[in-house]
């Protein structure tokens, strides 16, 4: 138990010899308490033409480890010596067990620490990794595709139980925060428009613009990303999870398709319950428009449930609708594809939960544009 | 033997909410020796390691480290002692987003002051020291279990301990590298002089390296042997550590 530091007794003297040969006394201790102090006084030697021969003596030192042996690996470099221009002097037996645990040769020469390559390589590889990504992307759509095909022709095989069961974690239980987030949503909608269309004595166009918006357009996609955030993530990380600890090789290994057991479930919960969500989102936005309308823009009810089913279409709810459905097998397939990638340790669940969020979020807002677009030519 | 006692047990008492895991549990280890921890799986090695090294705090008893109690010790003090050992864990616990290297650099580069390039020479020998040149930059997720090991030994010898603690440092690894292992830390052990303090069930290691041990027991919660592995398998009257030794299940015991 002796590592307090005494830096006053580490050290060395420096002796040259005009034949090309340089000799470090070194005295004192020299261990882990000293080398730091050891190495402060050798980085302040000038640099200078490589001696022939460097001999370390080490008559006067009392402890050496291998923190010890390191601060004469430090000294070699600095020198630009190999180790075979390298000798001891006077080293007693535990010096010599020191000595004997470290390849100075080896050692000097192995570069410690892995640089990451230059920026050429860099973009190199996240190029390859970018098309294995999207391979693996594509491979993982089309045995879906195929675990589906098996589902409808092979009922028994499919998981019922669990299917109900997501279908609860992923609807039932999103359903206080989307109503409340719709409603509020609506509540916002209404306030803002209102402050506008009251300019023009235009206070009943609220109720239209509140119900298109959100049926077609909002209601989806709040839906959506709450889902994902809630849901999707949860799939990515519970699938991450099974994936680094070999439950996914086991289902396998036991002759279940890892397909069929885990992600059709997850799929088919989503799609019965994301529109649903839909629905639920739109009346709470709904009601929320309507509480400003009769509180501060002094509608009547009726009125503007009257003026709300005008606006909405048959043909505007199943657009909203159909792209929820949409949406649903985007966020199942995101989260479950993610997490069947993920590789490594434990931090790879976290990165597949917050990949398959971003990445679901970034497909929905993108699906949004490409309905978008096909509405417009139709 | 007149060497100085460096870890000292005193009426150690462990219990988990209403369950009593050890009772009255008393031993010292002394300087420069590799003493054993040996018992049945469930009979609480591990987490009398756990109380050794300060991770879980006893019931009752004293444990002192050196001169300190590391029971009863400021945060301070206590954080002095931690310097002066270095624990393997079960599962090599290494960290899994960072390289082998920059693992056994961890505490060094924490605690001695030194420089980066000096850091990674470090790094270097220790990596050296247990055989494992040239798997420095691998991610722990990309080497063996035998060179996890290793690498956890690596990273708890960085500070040059007084005291080495490993649990079941053989554990899932084949014969060959298991005694490997084995002579691995036989060596450290004489080159370093290093005090070593294992946890393990299996018998190979045990004879092996064992120079003291103690043996745990799950009934009655206690040391029900101690003494050289040897006398323990050849002169316990115990049943119970008789059947441990000889690996045979109660029945056949009672047949012959």
């Amino acid at each position: 138990m002796s590592r307090e530091s005494n830096q006053q007794n580490a050290g060395f003297d420096i002796h040259e010899d005009g034949d090309g040969t340089i000799t470090f006394f070194f005295h004192g201790r020299l261990d882990m308490s000293t080398a730091p102090a050891c190495l402060r006084r050798l980085s302040s030697i000038k640099s200078r033409r490589p001696p022939k021969l460097l001999i370390v003596d080490l008559a006067e030192v009392s402890r050496m480890d291998d923190y010890g042996a390191m601060v004469i690996l430090q000294l070699m470099q600095k020198l630009n010596l190999g180790s075979d221009s390298l000798e001891f002097a006077n080293a007693d037996e535990s010096h010599q067990k020191t000595l004997s645990r470290v390849d100075f040769g080896r050692t000097a020469r192995a570069m410690p620490f892995g640089r990451p390559g230059n920026i050429i390589v860099q973009l190199g590889e996240s190029s390859i990794n970018a098309v294995k990504g999207a391979l693996f992307f594509v491979e993982f759509i089309g045995s879906m595709v195929f675990a589906f095909l098996k589902a409808i022709k092979q009922p028994r095989s499919f998981r019922a139980n669990d299917t109900i069961r997501y279908m609860k974690t992923t609807g039932v239980d999103a359903l206080p925060v989307v109503g409340l987030i719709s409603f509020l949503l609506g509540l916002v909608m209404a306030f803002m428009s209102s402050l506008q269309l009251s300019q023009f004595g235009a206070n009943i166009y609220v109720a239209s613009l509140v119900g298109v918006a959100m049926v077609s357009e909002l209601g989806p996609i709040m839906t959506a990303i709450i889902v994902s955030g809630r849901s999707g993530s949860a799939y990515a990380a519970e699938i991450s999870t099974m994936k680094i600890s070999e439950e996914i090789d086991a289902l396998a290994v036991m002759g279940f398709d890892p397909n069929l057991f885990l992600v059709i479930p997850r799929m088919i919960a989503a799609m019965v319950v994301v529109p649903i969500l839909t629905v639920f989102s739109n009346i709470f936005a709904i009601a929320g428009g309507m509480t400003i309308g009769v509180f501060i823009l002094d509608l009547s009810p009726g009125m503007y449930m009257a003026r709300t089913i005008e606006a909405l279409t048959l043909f505007e709810i199943m657009w909203g609708l159909l792209k929820a459905l949409v949406f649903a097998v985007l966020i199942a397939l995101t989260g479950c594809f993610r997490g069947f990638q993920a590789k490594g340790g434990a931090d790879a669940v976290g990165n597949a939960a917050t990949s398959a969020v971003v990445t679901s979020i970034f497909l929905i807002i993108l699906f949004d544009s490409i309905f978008a677009v096909i509405r417009s030519y139709w | 033997m007149n060497r100085e006692e460096i870890v000292r047990v005193k009426n150690l008492v462990v219990r988990y909410g209403r369950d009593l895991i050890l009772k009255d549990i008393s031993f010292s280890v002394q300087e420069k020796e590799i003493f054993i921890i040996v018992g049945g799986s469930g009979s609480g090695k591990t987490t009398l390691m756990r109380h050794m090294v300060g991770l879980e705090a006893p019931a009752a008893g004293q444990i002192f480290i050196g001169e300190t109690d590391i029971s009863a010790v400021s945060e301070d003090r206590f954080f002095n002692t931690l310097k002066h050992i270095g624990v393997l864990f079960q599962s090599s616990a290494l960290i899994g987003s960072m390289t082998v290297a920059e693992n056994v650099a961890l505490p060094i580069a924490e605690f001695s002051n030194l420089s980066t390039g000096a850091v990674a020479a470090m790094v270097e020998i220790k990596l050296s020291l247990v055989g494992l040149e040239g798997y420095a930059d691998h991610l722990p997720s990309e080497i063996s279990g035998g060179m996890k090991k290793r690498a956890g030994l690596a990273r708890a010898l960085a500070l040059n301990p007084d005291i080495l603690f490993l649990d079941e440092p053989s554990a899932g690894l084949d014969p060959v590298i298991a005694s490997e292992i084995d002579s691995l830390i036989l060596h450290i052990n004489q080159t370093l002089g290093t005090t070593i303090i294992i946890v393990t069930h299996d018998l190979d290691s045990i004879f092996t390296l064992g120079q003291r041990a103690i043996m745990l027991d799950k009934s009655s919660k206690n040391i029900i042997a101690q003494g050289t592995p040897a006398d323990m398998r050849d002169n316990n009257p115990n049943p119970v550590v008789r059947r441990f030794f000889s690996r045979k299940p109660a029945d056949s015991l009672v047949k012959s």
